[in-house]
Formats: structure tokens, sequence, C-alpha cells
């Protein structure tokens, strides 16, 4: 079982974060805190396992983490899962975000934490992996976006608002506006 | 900011109109949106920034909230769940997850069932309100709105919830819509887990849970036959007619030949592979028929995967660890022995590092094929990975035995040299373990043990101390050599207290032979009484003695005094501490002033050599060990000379345990040496004893190639198993080996093992490796018990076990007979 899984980036800012088992808030920072401070300080050339923090579990259980760019994808999980494969799904997971973000980068993952958990919600669910066919992840998020948007998304601009100024009829707007000397361009507005 | 609105005819239809229209009402400000958000706390340089920023927000958020928004609600829960990654509170959103949950849009309730995933949890009353909106939820006709429902409860249902809702999923287990079978699988887990009784329910939908095509539904479904498999040994039996079904499946996937959508660098599907890997193993485990329906394709796997990447490299390991947990036959163990051995090549440190954790695993069981792999194994010692260099030390310990001893030590040594602090109380309990099991000669031994000592000292245990002062009395004909040894080692340094104290142990006990200059074994050093008085007052003074060791080197130089002729001076030192601030040395000094003045008769009598010490028994370190081991007896406790059985109440208690005459007491001492100050709380065998000291390293097992082990108590979930071996050095001997595990799901602590045996043998009790027996068999005790066995007659023992479980103790008396005859014939 995968009891959290953990991406910050290189100064220990976290991007995202999803704990599968119950851990108090301040509790869950600290995690954070002592995660990175063991994964950060690991060279380049070891291995990608390490034993778990104390507050997380301790020996009980592992971090497998993966180092890319400039963020750590953590998993923090337990005995029963394969630590190797565990590596192959933090692949599948962020090849899955390559190809909803189209060439992934840390800006995405800061911008849209709410779509990075919408993924992330197909592969793996309640600890436990869900899906590992990327093609089938990418599909299955992207019918459910589209339902978002065909609602106005979550800036969640009232459809009726979109076809009411639409259907508005607004005056006439002069394009240019010619007193005398003074010759004033009016920009264009668009709807929104 | 204000907003322009237009107002109609009295309607309050709102509209968003273009700058030039001309009406003004001024109203609450929009709730910016989450990337606005973002974009804002970016900018912030300090935390306080960034704190007053979202504190403001907050607010915001908190009276749009209050003003009921339908509207904006998803966009600022958003927000919300941001500020709460970030480490902000954010409970004050918890409710209005819910609102967003009971929302008709799918985008509320998505933002919605994240929010209350995130925010809540079953400790929350607020919870409970969830479940009337997931059972909508769960028959809504959106499959997608339904996966929301499924995923939410698998991830935090509480267990009622689970109890109202798990009919629901159970419907949903059987329908055709792989999307949501996939997940109703997951979350009939969580249910499982949450609520046991309900598994049966779930058991006629599994019936064709593995004829699916749907690789995805195939997964979980594995998950949830493995959970259920786990749960109940009924179950269990009850899918074993599925390795067949299985064993089709695993072939389908290798042989099937590229499939894209489920290749993964050119393997098919290697999470599915991994899955049914780990199900073969739960199902073969104990059962011979499944085991050999599956020797086959495991076989196929382990030599068909492709291991140039990671993802071929999953499945071999699972695969070998598959084959060495069922019966499977031994040409198979072999192979997977071999695979194993050559992942220690891999240039790859992950699979270096899973191969290590595996034959950790498999030393105990399959001892001579991973001795093969020896070498490569010490070489992994100087490796740059802390976890590899770990795993190595551990396995390196296991594999030493009375014939690569000295090679095996050699190399642990430079190790210990050269490792990290968090290393060295390890290794250094390690060598003294395996030394003392397999010293091919005194000399040898003590050698490794001053070695130990110089580049460790600070690191042993606390019992090291007085286990090695046992040794080296016990080795007379080395004494003048070791005193010289030690004494030029507390030349060089004298920061270390456990060799400080050895030392002055030493000196104390044979300073005659030192400044005599009698030494076979090396070169002898010409050293006075001056000189060696002159280093033992050095030690009293200095900052760097602890004031153990300061009363080690009291007595020492007390004892001197019968030994060497500078009477006078000793005199002078033992008065000066006789007004010292410590009241410990206060006492022995003036103890040994009286000792001078009233009682000098008795002087030389008390101040003899120790005599041998028969080390019969050692429990452990009992509370005494955590002065650090006080050797000293103390003037008027001397007439307990440990070579006694100790006092009379033990002896009874002992009878108590063998319950008949015919059963030679086992005399208990804790460090043999000692006879402590505080005369009452001794070794009380059957009391409590606070073992304090750490794990040592577990995996002394080494089993003597013929000699099967045997389970001698298996009972309330606690498992033992003995695994013997007989010394090379003494035929007489069986060295056994005890295995304590603990399938219960509470962990057992305090755990003591007794035993006692019939009056022809003789019995020793090393310590045991814990205490505590962690649940669900993931971790074991060991202890090592020699048996002295000198009229080879059968090997019977009388056992009794105490522990605490579940917060009560138990305690069990048992008698293990049946010892197979190779271990005492």
């Amino acid at each position: 079982m995968i009891k959290a899984i953990l991406i910050f980036n290189n100064h220990g800012k976290p991007r995202l974060i999803r704990f599968y088992q119950y851990f108090a808030e301040d509790m869950q920072q600290q995690i954070i805190r002592e995660t990175f401070h063991l994964v950060s300080k690991r060279d380049d050339n070891v291995c990608n396992f390490l034993e778990g923090g104390s507050l997380i579990g301790g020996s009980d259980y592992k971090l497998i983490y993966r180092h890319y760019a400039t963020l750590y994808f953590v998993f923090c999980v337990d005995s029963s899962e394969s630590e190797l494969g565990i590596l192959d799904l933090i692949q599948v997971f962020v090849e899955t975000l390559d190809k909803c973000f189209e060439n992934v980068c840390e800006l995405d993952l800061i911008f849209h934490v709410d779509k990075v958990h919408y993924i992330l919600q197909e592969v793996v669910m309640g600890g436990m992996v869900l899906e590992t066919n990327m093609n089938e992840i990418v599909a299955q998020v992207e019918l459910q976006n589209r339902m978002e948007k065909s609602e106005g998304g979550l800036s969640a601009a009232p459809a009726r608002a979109v076809s009411a100024v639409k259907n508005m009829n607004l005056p006439e707007i002069p394009r240019n506006i010619n007193i005398g000397d003074i010759n004033i361009k009016v920009p264009s507005l668009s709807p929104f | 900011m204000a907003q322009l609105h237009v107002v109609e005819d009295g309607n309050e239809r709102e509209k968003y109109s273009s700058f030039f229209l001309v009406s003004l009402r001024l109203r609450m400000p929009t709730p910016i949106r989450l990337r606005e958000l973002i974009r804002t706390i970016r900018t912030a340089r300090t935390q306080a920034e960034e704190r007053e920023m979202i504190q403001k927000e907050c607010a915001s958020i908190r009276s749009s909230f209050r003003e009921e928004d339908n509207t904006y609600r998803c966009r600022n829960v958003a927000k919300l769940l941001y500020m709460h990654m970030l480490g902000y509170p954010a409970h004050f959103g918890q409710l209005e997850c819910l609102k967003l949950i009971a929302s008709q849009k799918f985008t509320d309730k998505r933002i919605g069932y994240l929010g209350a995933m995130l925010l809540l949890d079953e400790r929350q009353d607020v919870h409970l309100l969830m479940t009337n909106c997931i059972k909508n939820d769960l028959n809504h006709n959106t499959q997608y709105v339904q996966g929301l429902a499924l995923c939410t409860l698998g991830c935090m249902g509480s267990s009622e919830m689970c109890r109202d809702l798990a009919g629901e999923v159970e419907k949903l287990l059987k329908i055709s819509n792989s999307y949501l079978r996939k997940k109703a699988a997951l979350c009939a887990v969580h249910v499982i887990r949450k609520v046991p009784e309900l598994m049966e329910m779930f058991l006629p939908a599994t019936k064709n849970l593995l004829s699916e095509k749907n690789h995805g539904v195939l997964h979980t479904s594995v998950v949830l036959l493995t959970e259920m498999c786990e749960r109940s040994p009924d179950m269990l039996s009850h899918f074993r007619k599925l390795v067949p079904q299985l064993v089709r499946i695993l072939k389908n996937l290798i042989m099937s030949g590229y499939s894209p959508e489920h290749d993964v660098s050119g393997i098919s599907d290697p999470f599915l592979q991994v899955r049914i890997l780990k199900l073969l193993r739960m199902l073969g485990r104990s059962d011979d028929d499944s085991s050999e329906a599956m020797n086959d394709i495991l076989a196929q796997v382990a030599t068909n995967t492709e291991t140039s990447k990671n993802v071929g490299n999953a499945i071999l390991y699972e695969t070998v660890l598959t084959i060495m947990d069922i019966k499977s036959e031994s040409g198979l163990r072999v192979l997977a022995i071999n695979i194993l051995g050559r992942f220690l090549l891999n240039n790859d440190k992950n699979i270096r590092y899973v191969a290590l954790t595996s034959l950790l695993k498999t030393v105990q069981t399959d001892h001579n094929a991973v001795q093969r792999h020896r070498s490569t194994i010490v070489d992994c010692l100087k490796d740059v990975d802390v976890s590899i260099k770990r795993r190595a030390m551990e396995l390196s310990f296991a594999l030493v035995n009375g014939n690569n001893i000295r090679g095996m030590m050699k190399e642990l040594l430079y190790f210990l040299d050269s490792c990290d602090p968090e290393f060295k109380a390890d290794c250094a309990s390690g060598i003294f373990l395996g030394a003392e099991k397999y010293a091919p000669s005194k000399r040898w031994h003590i050698d490794t043990i001053m070695r130990v000592l110089t580049t460790a000292g600070s690191y042993v245990r606390d019992d090291s101390v007085p286990n090695l002062i046992q040794l080296i009395t016990n080795s007379m004909e080395m004494h003048a050599y070791t005193v010289q040894r030690l004494y030029k080692a507390l030349l060089d340094d004298i920061s270390q207290q456990p060799l400080v104290q050895v030392a002055s142990w030493c000196i104390g006990e044979y300073g005659d032979l030192l400044v005599s200059g009698r030494c076979e074994e090396e070169e002898p050093i010409q050293v006075t009484e001056d000189e060696v008085l002159d280093v033992l007052e050095g030690l009293l003074v200095s900052n760097l003695s602890s004031p153990v060791t300061q009363g080690y080197v009291l007595t020492a130089i007390m004892k001197l005094s019968t030994r060497v002729s500078t009477v006078n001076r000793i005199k002078k030192v033992v008065s000066v501490y006789g007004s010292n601030i410590d009241v410990e040395l206060q006492q022995r000094a003036v103890e040994y002033n009286a000792l001078f003045k009233k009682y000098d008769h008795m002087r030389s009598a008390l101040l003899e050599r120790m005599p041998i010490m028969e080390k019969t028994a050692t429990n452990g370190p009992t509370e005494t060990a955590q002065t650090n081991g006080e050797v000293e007896p103390s003037a008027l406790d001397l007439k307990n000379l440990p070579s006694v059985p100790q006092a009379p109440g033990q002896a009874n208690n002992l009878l108590d345990l063998l319950g008949g005459s015919d059963a030679a007491p086992v005399i208990q001492t804790a460090a043999p040496t000692k006879p402590v100050s505080a005369g009452g709380e001794l070794l009380d065998l059957l009391g409590d004893l606070s073992l304090s000291g750490g794990p040592a390293p577990t995996l002394f097992n080494d089993i003597a190639a013929g000699i099967p082990p045997m389970t001698a108590y298996n009972k309330n979930g606690l498992i033992i198993e003995f695994t013997f071996e007989r010394s090379n050095l003494n035929p007489n001997i069986a060295v056994i080996t005890i295995h304590a595990s603990n399938s219960t799901e509470a962990e057992m602590t305090e755990f003591v093992f007794q035993a006692a045996v019939p009056k022809t043998f003789q019995l020793q009790l090393l310590s045991p490796s814990s205490n505590i027996i962690p649940a669900l068999n993931q971790g074991t005790i060991t202890q090592v018990i020699k048996v002295l066995n000198p009229q080879k007659q059968q090997l019977r023992m009388r056992v009794k076990l105490t522990y605490t479980h579940n917060g009560s103790p138990v305690q069990d008396l048992t008698e293990v007979n049946s010892f197979p005859p190779q271990s005492w014939q």
C-alpha cells in the first residue's frame, strides 16, 4: 500500500501532497520537511530507495523517489509493494503528466495542481494502484476535463453570461476618435 | 473592485456589460481565480509576506462562503486546497466541500470530492453527511460521477459509511463497465479493510473477475483477491483453485508478443505480471499442489524475461521472491539464487539493493547457495550507497561461519574502520557475536576485540565491557599478553570509555604480570610500577573519564596494592578520593581506606586474582548494565562471588520452572562478574528483565548442512523455530538458534525465553536480538543457545515463555522433545 505521494522541488516547496493515511495538518508539513531533508542529501548515483523517516513510520516504510530536473517525486510505501515496480509506476505517472500537459514542467504543476490531483486519482486510488496504462489514463482524464469545460470550468464563468454577452447589442464603438489635433485609437475589447 | 451591472425593469437580472454602460452598483468583489492567487503568492519574497497574502485571501473566501455563493464556491475551495498544501489551515472549508458534492454540476462535484479527500477524514463527524451524497452518486447516470464517488469512498470511507454503502459497491463490481468495475474492486478492498466481516459479501462477485479482458480490471481484481487471501485462511484455500487460471493469464502475457496498448519497454503489462506473481506466491506458500502447478511458469518467466530495462528486473525480482517462498523444487531455487547473484553484479544500484534485500531474506533457508556469492556481497561493503552498505553488512554477518571467520572478520574490521558512525554500533556488536561463536583461537579473539575497541570503542554496547572482561579472565594463558596490549592502547588514547574500563580492570588484575615483563606472545614491554600508577592516576583526573570509568580505575589501583610494592602511593590516592564529590567514588575510597587501616589483614584475600567465571548462562543486560557494567564487587559484597549459584530465592524459582527434580538448575548470571553493589535486584530469572540492549544483528542462523530445523512452539500466533549447528571445536556442543515470530496483529513486547535441560546437560543462553516481536511476521527475535551434551543423551528441554500481548501478560510452559537426532548424537 502506498502511504503518501509527495512532489516537491529542489528547495523543498511542496507541489503536490497526497496522504492515503490520516495525519494531522502540522504532521503532514513536518513529514514533507523530513522527507525533503532525507531525499535531497542523496547523491545522484545512489539507489532510489530509502528507509522512511521516523515521522512517517520508520523502517517499516520505504521512500522510493525519482528526481526529474527540478522536482522530486517521492512515494512512501509499505513492504507489500515491489520497490522496482513503484519506480516504474513513478515513470508511468510522469509520462502521463507529460502527455496531459504537453512537455510538462514545474510551472504546469504549480498552476494546475488540481488537474494533477485528478490525473493522480486515475492512477492511484486509496493507496493502491488503479491503472497503469498511460493511454487509458489520459483518455479518461480528457473526457472528464471536457465535461468540466462544458460547464464553464473551475473559473465558473456562468454559461449564461457567455451567451448573454454574445447576444448583447453593443452600441457601435468608433474605432478612431478624431477631434481636431487629437487622435485617439480605441483598443478593441474582447468579450471577457 | 467595482462591478458594473445593468438593472432592467426592476428585475435583478445580472449581466456583465462593457465599460461604457452607465449605472454602477457596488457589490462584493468577485473571488479571484486560482491562477491569480497562485501568481500573487509566488511574488511574495518572505514567509511573512506570503502569510499576509494568504490571510487576506482566507478572509475574503470566508465572507464569500458566508454569502452562500454557489457560483464561485468551486473556485474558492480550489484556492483553499492550494493554501492547505502550503501548510495553512483550511478546516473552515470542510462544510463547503460537502455543499459542492451535493451540487448538480460535475465541476463542483469533482473539486468537492477532492476537497473531502484532502480535508476530511473519519475523525470529523461532518464526514458522515457525505454518505447520502455518495450513495446517490454511486447510482448516477454519468460514469465519471460514479467514479468520483467510488474513489472517495475507497479513500476515506469510515466503517459506518462502508457498512451502509457496501451493497452499492458490490453491485458495481458486477457490471460490465470496466472503468467502474476496476474502481469498485479497489473500493471493495477498502471496505474489507474497514469492516472485515463484509468480506463474504464480495465473494460471489469475484467469480468471474479473472475472465475479464480489460487489464485495469484484471489488475485491481488481483489486488482484491490478494487482500481477501491475506485476511482469511479460508478464502486462501478457496482461491487456490484459481491457480491454473492465473498461470494461464501470466502465460498469455509472456507469450502474447507485442501488444501496443500494454507495452512498457517491450514487456507486456509488467505491473499485472508482478501482481499475479505476488498472488501466486501467497497461494503456493504452504501448498504442494499449487506450488507444483506454478513451477513451469515460474521457470519460464525466470529464463525468458528481458533484463535490460528496469521493468524486466522488477518481474524477475518478483519471480525470485515467489520461487523462494513457495514449495518449489530445488533446481528452481538454485536458479533463483543465481539470478540474485547476477543482480548483485548489475551496474544499476537499485537492482543491487533489491538483490541484497532478497538474499537477506533467503540466507536462512538456502544458506549454502548464498555462500557462493559471499565475495560479491563483501565487495558491496565498499559501495558508496548507504542503503547498500547496510544490507551488505547484515548479510555478511549472516554468512560468517567457522570456515570463513578469519577472512570475513578482516573485511568487517576494515569496514568498521571506515564506515559512518550510524553503522559502528551494529557492526561492533556483530563482530563480537561472530567472534564469540567462531573464534579459531583465544589470541585471535582477543586481538579482534582489541581492534574493535580501539577503532570504534565509543560505539560498543554497554554489555560488551563485562562480556569482554569475562572472556579475558577465562583465557588464562593470555593474561600477560592482554594486559600488555591494553596498556599500550591506553597510552595512545584514553577517550574511549569501554576501552579504558576494560584496560583499567585488566591492569588492576594483572598489573603484576605487566610490571614483571613476562609476555610470551609478543615482545614484553618494560614498565615500572610508578609508570603504571601514573597512567591510572591520569585516568582518574582526566576530564575524558566518566564517573563509571573512574570507579573502575580506583578499584584497579586498589587491587594493585596487593600486587606491587608501591603501596604508600596507592594509600595516598585512595585517601584523597575519600572526600570526592561523587558519592560512588567517595564510598569506594572510604571503604578501601578502611581496608588499609582496620581490615588490613583481609586485604590480600579480598583483592585476590579473580577465579575463572563459568559463563553458564547470560540472559542479556539487566538494569545493572545501565551503570555500564559495574564489575567490581564492593568490599563487603565480595562473598557473593559469581561462581556460586545466586540467591536461594532464585534456585527455588528455577525448580518451579522445571517442575521436577530431574532437571539441573540453569545458573543465571547477568554479566557473570557482577554481584551488584545494589544487592537486591539481581538476576531475577523470572522477574522483569528490562533488556536495554539494542538489536544486535540477528542473523547468526547458520544451518550446518543436514540438520533440519524444527518448530518448537506454535501457539496463539507465536511461532518459535529452532535451527541447529554443531560446533567445530567441541563435538559435544550443539548450538541452537531460536527464531521467534508473531503472526498476530499486535506486537509482543517484553518477550523472554527461558530454558532448562536435564541434569546431564549444560545450557548457555546468549543475549537475544531484542525483546519485541513485531506483528504480522514482520520480524523475528533470535537468540542463541549452546547446549553441552557430554554424555550424548537425547536432548530434551523445558521452555518458559513470557511476553506482553495487547497489554496483558502472557506466560506459557512447554516441553520440547522432538529434537532431530543429528543435534545430539
